[in-house]
C-alpha cells in the first residue's frame, strides 16, 4: 500500500495496515465508509479518541495526521494508509502523562472527560506551533472542542499553566 | 469495492473514467459527514491526497493558480495570503482548526453549496475553474461552474484540477454572520473586490440566494463614486446607498438558520461595512 508509482487497491473486507502510534496495526474486515475513529475505536481497541457527533463539531475525536491535528471522524480509515497517525493513547510516556494533561489535572479543567483527550490533542498542537499564544490565539484554537461541563474557564488556565512551566524550564 | 490512491492526476483521471461511479474524497469534511450518517454508500472511492500536483499554489503571470488540494490552513500563508487576502480571510473563517487542516478549496467548488465560504471570493475576482477528464482539460468561468444549489458543471468522470485566479492591485474584503465566530456555516457572506488598475468593483453574496450571487447595479454605482486617484469614496455617504443596492440584489430565503429578512438586512450591513474598509 505505501509503495510509490501505481494505484493502491485495497479489498475493502480483506484489511490494510495502518501505522498508529508509531506502530503498525492490521486492520481486518473493515467496510469501506468506514472513519478513521471507527476503526481506531471498535478494530483497534483505541478508544481513547471519543464519538459523539461524527460531523466534524464537537473535537472530541481529535488525532494528528501527518502531524495535522484533523478529525478522526472525518477521516475515510482505508486512505490513512502510510500516513502517521497519533492519538490521544499516543503522547504520553509510559504510566505518566504529558504536561498539558497534567496542567489539565492540576487546574480541574477535567469535569465529565468526555472533550479532554481532544482537548489534549488540541492544545498540544496549539503549543507545538505557537509556544507562546494570545488569548484569543487559544480561543482560536480549541474552537472546535466542545466542552459542556467546564465553561472553559479552567482549561485556558490549563494552557497558561504550560506556558508559564515550559517557559521556566527553558530559562 | 475498492479504495484508489494514485500518486498522479493522470492516474487518477483513468480511475475516474474507468468507474464513472467512484466516489472523489478531497479532504473529507463534506463527504465523510453524509457517509458517517448513511446518507452516502460509496461503493469505491478516489483519494485525491497523494498527488502533488493538487496541492500546489503558485503566481503565474498575473494569476495565482490554486490547486484543487489547498486547504484553508493553506489558505492562511503564503502566495495565497500575500496576492489574494480575501480568500486568505475567507479561509480563516471556515469551520476549526481541524476543518482547516482538512477542508480544501475543490471541495468547496464541487459542494457548491450557497454558503461555502470561498466561492463569493472566488466569484469576485472573476476565477476560472480548471477541469480535467482523461479526454482533456477545460477551463469554466466560475460563474457557469456553479449552476444551482450544490450543482456544480463537472461532467462524468471529470476533477477539479485548480482555479486561476486574476492577482489584482487593491483592497479585499470577506465578512461573514453567523451564530460564533468559529464553526458556523454562514447566515450570510459577502466578498468585495476594489480592482486599482481597471477600476472595478466587483461584490458577490454568500448564503442569500440558491448559489453565490454578483451585486452588478450596485458594483457600477460604487465604481463611479469612487475618487480613482485616491481610491476612496468621493462622498463616504455613498457607503449606506451601496448597502441599499447590495441587499435589493440579494434572493434570500427563509430556512433552519435564518430569516429572509434577516439576510436582507445583514448583507447590506456586511456591504456597508466592507465599503468602509475598502474606499
Ligand atoms: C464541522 C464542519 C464545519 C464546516 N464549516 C464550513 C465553513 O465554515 N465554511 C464552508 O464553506 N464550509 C464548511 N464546511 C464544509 C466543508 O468543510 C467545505 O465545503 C470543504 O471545502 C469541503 O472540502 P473537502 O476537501 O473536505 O471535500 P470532500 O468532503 O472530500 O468532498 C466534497 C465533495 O467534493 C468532491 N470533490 C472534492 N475534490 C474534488 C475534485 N478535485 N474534483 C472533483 N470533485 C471533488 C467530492 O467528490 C465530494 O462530492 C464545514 C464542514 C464541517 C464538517
Amino acid at each position: 500500500m505505501t509503495g510509490t508509482g501505481s494505484i493502491s487497491d485495497i479489498e475493502p473486507r480483506l484489511g490494510y495496515s495502518l501505522r498508529v502510534n508509531g506502530r503498525d496495526h492490521e486492520v481486518d474486515g473493515a467496510w469501506v465508509g468506514d472513519s478513521l475513529l471507527r476503526v481506531l475505536r471498535d478494530r483497534l481497541g483505541l478508544s481513547g479518541s471519543k464519538n459523539a457527533c461524527e460531523q466534524g463539531e464537537c473535537g472530541s475525536c481529535s488525532v494528528r495526521l501527518d502531524g495535522r491535528l484533523v478529525c478522526s471522524c472525518l477521516v475515510l480509515a482505508a486512505t490513512a494508509v502510510g500516513r502517521e497517525i497519533t492519538t490521544i493513547e499516543g503522547i504520553a510516556p509510559e504510566d505518566g502523562l504529558t504536561d498539558v494533561q497534567d496542567a489539565m489535572v492540576t487546574e480541574g479543567a477535567v469535569q465529565c472527560g468526555f472533550c479532554t483527550p481532544g482537548l489534549v490533542m488540541a492544545i498540544h498542537d496549539l503549543l507545538d506551533r505557537n509556544p507562546a499564544p494570545t488569548a484569543l490565539e487559544t480561543r482560536e484554537a480549541i474552537s472546535g472542542n466542545l466542552c459542556r461541563c467546564t465553561g472553559y474557564g479552567r482549561i485556558f488556565a490549563a494552557v497558561d499553566s504550560t506556558v508559564a512551566s515550559r517557559r521556566d524550564a527553558a530559562s | 469495492m475498492s479504495v484508489a490512491i494514485p500518486e498522479t492526476l493522470e492516474e487518477a483521471l483513468q480511475v475516474a473514467a474507468a468507474d464513472p461511479e467512484v466516489q472523489v474524497l478531497a479532504g473529507g469534511t463534506d463527504l465523510m459527514v453524509e457517509v458517517n450518517f448513511g446518507y452516502r454508500r460509496p461503493a469505491s472511492v478516489c483519494a485525491l491526497h497523494r498527488i502533488a500536483e493538487l496541492h500546489a499554489q503558485r503566481q503565474d503571470d498575473g494569476e495565482v493558480v490554486i490547486g484543487a488540494m489547498t486547504t484553508y490552513h493553506d489558505m492562511e500563508r503564503g502566495v495565497i495570503a500575500a496576492a489574494l487576502p480575501g480568500l486568505a480571510q475567507a479561509g480563516r473563517t471556515v469551520g476549526s482548526p481541524q476543518i482547516r487542516n482538512a477542508g480544501t478549496v475543490g471541495g468547496n467548488l464541487a459542494t457548491a453549496s450557497p454558503a461555502g465560504d470561498t466561492l463569493p471570493v472566488l466569484m469576485a475576482l472573476d476565477s476560472t475553474v480548471v477541469v480535467a477528464s482523461v479526454a482533456g482539460r477545460r477551463e469554466v468561468p466560475i460563474s457557469d461552474f456553479l449552476v444551482g444549489p450544490k450543482r456544480n458543471a463537472l461532467g462524468p468522470g471529470e476533477l477539479i484540477v485548480e482555479v486561476r485566479v486574476p492577482h489584482l492591485r487593491g483592497p479585499q474584503e470577506f465578512l461573514k454572520v453567523g451564530a460564533r465566530n468559529a464553526m458556523v456555516i454562514a447566515v450570510c457572506s459577502l466578498a468585495l473586490v476594489v480592482d486599482l488598475e481597471r477600476r472595478r468593483v466587483a461584490c458577490a453574496l454568500g448564503s442569500v440566494g440558491p448559489t453565490v450571487l454578483r451585486a452588478f447595479e450596485a458594483e457600477e454605482r460604487a465604481a463611479q463614486e469612487i475618487d480613482w486617484q485616491t481610491g476612496r469614496l468621493g462622498d463616504p455617504a455613498f457607503a449606506p446607498e451601496f448597502g441599499r443596492l447590495v441587499a435589493a440584489a440579494a434572493r434570500p430565503i427563509d430556512d433552519h438558520r435564518s430569516t429572509a429578512g434577516y439576510r436582507r438586512h445583514a448583507i447590506g450591513v456586511l456591504a456597508e461595512r466592507a465599503l468602509r474598509r475598502s474606499a
